[in-house]
């Protein structure tokens, strides 16, 4: 059971590494909804999301300081088996709620491995760029169908029905199957990305004369080239 | 029964001749098996629709040889093609391809009668097929009276009547918005679960997502190929906390 978490992490962490994970609000969300110690926030946190940006502890109880420190939550003593519990104080509901009200900025688009790859790949001489969109494209339909797989399987362990229908189960199911979905849409448009890119390369050569550039010759190769 | 229902040797077709003959497969290998959702992807052009158009037996390789159920096509006259179609191959359409005046059951049942089986048996065929594709209330259904999706339905259990192993579907879920042509890919899934061969050409990477494997064709080659990984323990990694 744990080797499986462990693969899927392993999946993931080329797509989250460098995301601005907002733990801080997420931490202040489920301490809204009742007080709670370290671990089961981390608990929680993981549950709701389908263990998909695991948190280390340490993580959580750095996090914890920090909002102290901002009189955003306040330690209510322990549980009497050695946890501190902590609560969210008013200014931490205001904060939350403003989190929740604000649409999520992306005026910095997160560092992009591939198009980085990409665009190198197009200004080098010796690199066959349709090679690298197709290796790219097949991994990406894997992990599309290993998503796809998952959702499958958790929307029967939600009660979904034949019909596409919602089902009533409990909302962490239902929220495991919404970070499900964002994971496979995401994944649909990187190969769609990787389409338009194949197509806009094959029109460049097609343009391309006779007597052509360096750069457009190697395009023409490139796109000639099948397997 | 073979376990191989659909295979492809060295399949090339050739539209015109000399200096103006265009190539929309070349050299195209496959093997389909019971039980097997393959989905076929590729840019405009690259030989998809080709692919099906002679994994069904509507169009003639130029060369290269295709079996149905272990069936050589390239022999067959055109009757015993025919035959072959309506017994063993359903075909699903982006726009259904359903006869606006007759009932669902009698969509469904349409090409078993045409194959010379008495109605009442045609028409308990057609129930059943409905009934696998979850719709077999609306049997009695005109088509005006019912939505996209499940005319969509009814054109696969059109496809299935008659225990029918083959299903080749072009774009199924083209004409439908998305969480209805999720419920068409569950039940395509479903019929390949059941044994059925699904061979499905789609641009939606979303939706080749559903398939055991995608081959994706360019210039009418077959260039690379996706398989899932079949190992069901990562089914419920979600669920593992």
């Amino acid at each position: 059971m744990y080797t499986v978490v462990v693969r899927v992490r392993w999946g993931l962490s080329r797509r989250t590494r460098g995301l601005q994970m907002s733990i801080k609000h997420s931490l202040l969300a489920l301490l809204a909804e009742s007080p709670r110690y370290g671990y089961q926030l981390r608990g929680e946190f993981e549950e709701r999301t389908g263990s998909t940006w695991p948190l280390n502890i340490g993580q959580v109880y750095t996090t914890l300081d920090r909002l102290e420190r901002d009189a955003l939550v306040e330690k209510e003593g322990d549980d009497g088996e050695g946890h501190v519990i902590y609560s969210i104080t008013d200014a931490g509901r205001t904060e939350v709620m403003g989190w929740f009200a604000q649409p999520v900025a992306a005026t910095n688009p997160p560092r992009n491995e591939l198009a980085i790859k990409l665009a190198l790949a197009l200004t080098l001489a010796d690199v066959n760029v349709s090679a690298v969109v197709q290796a790219q494209r097949t991994a990406s339909m894997k992990l599309l169908q290993d998503y796809t797989r998952q959702r499958r399987a958790a929307a029967t362990h939600a009660g979904t029905q034949l019909s596409g229908e919602p089902g009533t189960g409990n909302a962490n199911d239902a929220a495991w199957l919404l970070v499900l979905d964002s994971l496979i849409f995401t994944t649909e448009a990187e190969v769609r990305w990787l389409d338009h890119c194949e197509g806009w390369m094959a029109k460049r050569a097609a343009s391309a004369g006779t007597a052509a550039k360096p750069a457009q010759a190697r395009a023409t190769a490139d796109t000639a080239v099948v397997k | 029964m073979s376990n191989e229902i659909l295979q492809l040797e060295s399949v090339s077709r050739t539209y015109g001749e000399g200096a103006m003959s265009v190539a929309a497969l070349r050299s195209v290998s496959l093997t389909i098996n019971a039980g097997e959702f393959v989905a076929v992807m590729g840019p405009s052009g690259s030989g998809k629709s080709s692919l099906l158009t002679l994994a069904g037996g509507l169009d003639k390789a130029t060369s290269g040889e295709i079996f149905v159920e272990g069936t050589p096509l390239g022999g067959l006259s055109i009757n015993a093609l025919a035959r072959l179609r309506r017994r063993a191959v359903g075909y699903v359409f982006q726009d259904f391809n359903l006869v606006p005046t007759l009932t669902a059951a009698e969509n469904v049942a349409l090409p078993r009668e045409l194959d010379g089986i008495p109605a009442r048996k045609a028409r308990r065929q057609a129930k059943d097929a409905l009934r696998l594709v979850g719709i077999e209330d609306l049997a009695d259904r005109f088509m005006d009276q019912m939505s996209g999706g499940q005319q969509q339905r009814v054109a696969i259990a059109r496809a299935i009547v008659g225990n029918r192993r083959l299903i080749l579907a072009d774009e199924p879920t083209g004409a439908l918005d998305s969480a209805t042509g999720d419920g068409i890919l569950e039940v395509l899934r479903s019929r390949a679960e059941a044994g059925a061969a699904v061979v499905m050409v789609t641009h939606e990477a979303r939706h080749a997502g559903w398939a055991d494997r995608v081959v994706f064709l360019k210039d009418g080659r077959i260039v690379d190929e996706a398989a899932s990984q079949q190992d069901p323990s990562v089914l419920l990694a979600g669920w593992a906390h």
